[in-house]
């Protein structure tokens, strides 16, 4: 059980190890990504739980962050990994030849943040049409919320 | 009166207990959900429009012949209900012309029951 | 007119626009000479074949199908097979799928966007509305996630309040996983079957939490009420009656040849490739991997029960039904214990900054009245921080990935949505399978599109 996770460490010790509320999180840069993908799926990570990204408009920089959540079945640990995107230059390399399962994942990140995949087979939006214009989850794309009009209030603009 | 199916999300597993056997929608005639909607006079839109399905909704309706109603069952096709965002469309009568709207999040058999059985009183009393 | 033979030479053929074409085997003379002339090169053999005596099978398959034959086919979001909104592109060579893609998107519903704009209180009764059958487990993840971020423990009562009502809720999840899965096959009185036994639990829902479905009863620091008087015949009444029923439906359908021999065989997937794609759940436990998130990372007390973990053996639709059956048989075992030990105590945390007082507390207590003033306009605050909790709902591994910023709203709130992951699995299902197949496997999948979508 220990074994992913003293590999992982020895090998990648410049890389920023800490842990958050008991779980080991690693931030790694753009370069790192896929040569630590990749020896994480030789430790024995073999599952990508989950991909998402999170917007720190003007809070941070850089602007975005890329969350990798992975799993290891056998050695029952998880793993998040942690990937900042400027916001010039939003493009980060594709999980998919690692772990196919990225796939839908990477797509919803684009959709919604508007970072790009590179190497990805079919970076297209999903969850929005086709022809959507803006990026929702960013920060700076409004909610949408559409004023209502309650019926004994005053008149709403 | 045949209903169409436009079972969108949570709403569509209440209309689906609608027909199932502890509240009956048999015993009005209505169990027969026609999956073409060229078959179909009624359209129950259940469930939350999001803005890429508005265009297919709109099809669906075009397509059925007359005379047609829809019934808007829940609080996010009347209304767009709790999501007030980007991704919905805020109250389904902005695409297609609603005759009763079933209020609930999500309403209850009962509650669609009493929405269709309201709609059939008004077709027979000539006023839908 | 009829001694006139074909080497007449006044016999001519008349030039009408189809003869003199590739197409036409036979030309068209004009009225009476044609008519004559067709009877005239009419052989014996071919008489008797217009006849019907001689019958030649002239249709074969291979023979007519080529590559340039290949069609597309839309199936489209709107279609009777009751998933909710998937549309899927098929790309079909005679009844054979060579291709198929998934385009969802039809619910997206900005429950992510939404959840910054509600306060942590308010949070579950968003993300309640994701998986729409298994609300209440979208409820526990995300008061999970929220509870890790606060640092703190519900009582021991809501605990097992918790695992009662979520594994009734597995229950009824799974129940409609069979009724509709039995309905897109043809055998329509599961369908009926299923939303009957269904209502129980539903009824029982309706007296705890006040709804039927998305509850908003899973709040962060224990539950929204206590159960009410009675309960414990409810639940009891309930388990028994499933099982009882559930004995009249293995009757129906395990060893029935109709339903046998459409579902095994059909949408097979291996335990490689379900680890590859990140598919966990009833589909991951089909193929043969014992994984369940239940025993790996137990959560709220769940580590105290006694349950197996059922496993299938070829990853097929077969399969996933009896591995479904197996876990509503194990989750009323659960219930059951659950139901046993409950313990005496309070169903929420007490600490007043995160749950609201008692209601008569607040007509005694200036400062009960301040906290519950506070707690559901401004919300409470959680402290800035980060974390991704998982918990095993019907389809899998459902994840919730927390980011809070010290205010009383989440910075950003992410699902890991199961049958968002498990819809990888159907291109890999359904290659070279024939379309009749198609609606078999994508109800085994067992996907909610409010949870796709969200």
């Amino acid at each position: 059980m220990t074994e992913a996770r003293t590999e992982l460490r020895e090998r990648f010790s410049e890389a920023e190890w800490s842990d958050s509320h008991g779980q080991d999180v690693v931030r790694l840069s753009r370069e790192q990504l896929l040569e630590f993908c990749n020896a994480a799926l030789e430790a024995g990570f073999e599952v990508l739980a989950d991909i998402t990204a999170v917007d720190w408009y003007r809070t941070r920089t850089p602007r975005f962050d890329v969350v990798i959540n992975i799993l290891s079945m056998q050695h029952r640990r998880r793993l998040r990994i942690l990937v900042g995107v400027p916001d010039g230059d939003p493009m980060v390399p594709s999980l998919v030849p690692i772990w196919p399962g990225a796939n839908f994942g990477e797509r919803e990140v684009y959709d919604m943040f508007g970072v790009t995949f590179d190497g990805h087979p079919d970076l297209t939006r999903i969850l929005m049409p086709d022809d959507w214009e803006g990026f929702p989850l960013r920060k700076d794309f409004a909610v949408g919320a559409v004023p209502v009009q309650f019926k004994a209030s005053h008149q709403v603009n | 009166m045949f209903p169409a199916t436009f079972g969108l999300a949570c709403c569509a597993i209440e209309m689906m207990a609608t027909g199932a056997p502890h509240n009956d929608l048999a015993r009005f005639g209505m169990e027969v959900f026609r999956a073409s909607p060229r078959q179909a006079d009624l359209m129950i839109v259940a469930g939350r429009v999001s803005q890429k399905m508005a265009p297919v909704l709109r099809q669906v309706y075009d397509q059925m012949p007359d005379p047609k109603w829809v019934i808007s069952m829940g609080a996010c096709a009347s209304t767009g209900g709790m999501f007030n965002n980007y991704a919905l469309v805020q109250g389904v009568d902005q695409i297609v012309p609603v005759d009763i709207y079933v209020p609930g999040c999500p309403p209850g058999p009962q509650g669609l029951m009493h929405g269709i059985l309201t709609l059939h009183d008004r077709i027979m009393a000539g006023k839908a | 007119m009829s001694d006139k033979t074909i080497d007449d030479p006044q016999l001519e053929e008349v030039d009408l626009w189809v003869s003199g074409t590739e197409e036409a085997e036979w030309d068209v003379y004009s009225t009476d000479e044609g008519a004559q002339k067709m009877r005239l090169e009419e052989t014996g053999a071919r008489l008797t074949e217009q006849l019907g005596s001689v019958v030649t099978d002239d249709y074969d398959l291979d023979d007519i199908i080529s590559e340039d034959e290949r069609m597309i086919i839309n199936m489209g979001p709107q279609h009777p097979s009751t998933h909710g909104v998937l549309r899927l592109q098929l790309e079909l060579e005679g009844e054979m799928i060579r291709r198929s893609k998934c385009v969802i998107g039809y619910l997206h519903t900005g429950m992510e966007k939404t959840a910054e704009t509600l306060t942590f209180l308010q949070g579950p009764t968003n993300v309640t509305r994701m998986d729409y059958l298994a609300p209440l487990h979208n409820e526990l993840c995300y008061s999970l996630a929220v509870e890790r971020l606060l640092d703190i423990e519900v009582p021991p009562r809501a605990e097992v309040i918790r695992i009662l009502m979520t594994e009734l809720n597995r229950i009824a999840s799974h129940l409609v996983a069979m009724a509709t899965n039995g309905m897109d096959i043809g055998a329509l009185s599961i369908m009926t079957y299923g939303f009957r036994d269904r209502e129980q639990i539903l009824a029982f829902f309706e007296k705890t939490t006040g709804l039927r479905l998305n509850h908003n009863y899973i709040r962060p620091g224990g539950v929204a009420a206590d159960l009410p008087p009675g309960w414990r015949a409810d639940v009891t009444d309930i388990c028994d009656t499933i099982i009882r029923r559930l004995a009249d439906y293995e009757d129906m359908l395990k060893e029935n040849p109709i339903w046998v021999g459409r579902t095994r065989g059909v949408g097979v997937i291996t335990a490689d490739e379900c680890r590859a794609y990140g598919i966990t759940g009833p589909t991951l436990r089909s193929a043969g991997v014992a994984w369940d998130l239940r025993k790996a990372f137990p959560y709220s007390g769940i580590e105290n029960y006694e349950f197996e973990v059922p496993v299938g053996e070829k990853g097929d639709v077969y399969d996933r039904y009896r591995v479904r059956i197996e876990e509503i048989i194990q989750s009323v075992g659960i219930v059951r214990q659950a139901a046993a030990a409950m313990p005496k105590g309070d169903f929420r945390i007490d600490d007043r900054k995160v749950t609201p007082p008692p209601r008569h507390r607040i007509d005694e207590s200036m400062e009960a009245l301040i906290h519950h003033f506070k707690i559901f306009t401004e919300g409470f605050r959680v402290p800035a921080g980060e974390t991704y909790v998982a918990i095993e709902s019907p389809r899998g591994e459902l994840g919730c990935y927390l980011v809070a910023d010290g205010t009383g709203k989440p910075w950003r709130m992410h699902t890991r949505a199961p049958s968002f992951y498990n819809l990888q699995a159907l291109p890999i299902m359904m290659a070279d399978s024939v379309v009749a197949d198609t609606v078999a496997t994508i109800a085994s999948l067992d996907p909610v599109m409010g949870d796709v979508d969200r």
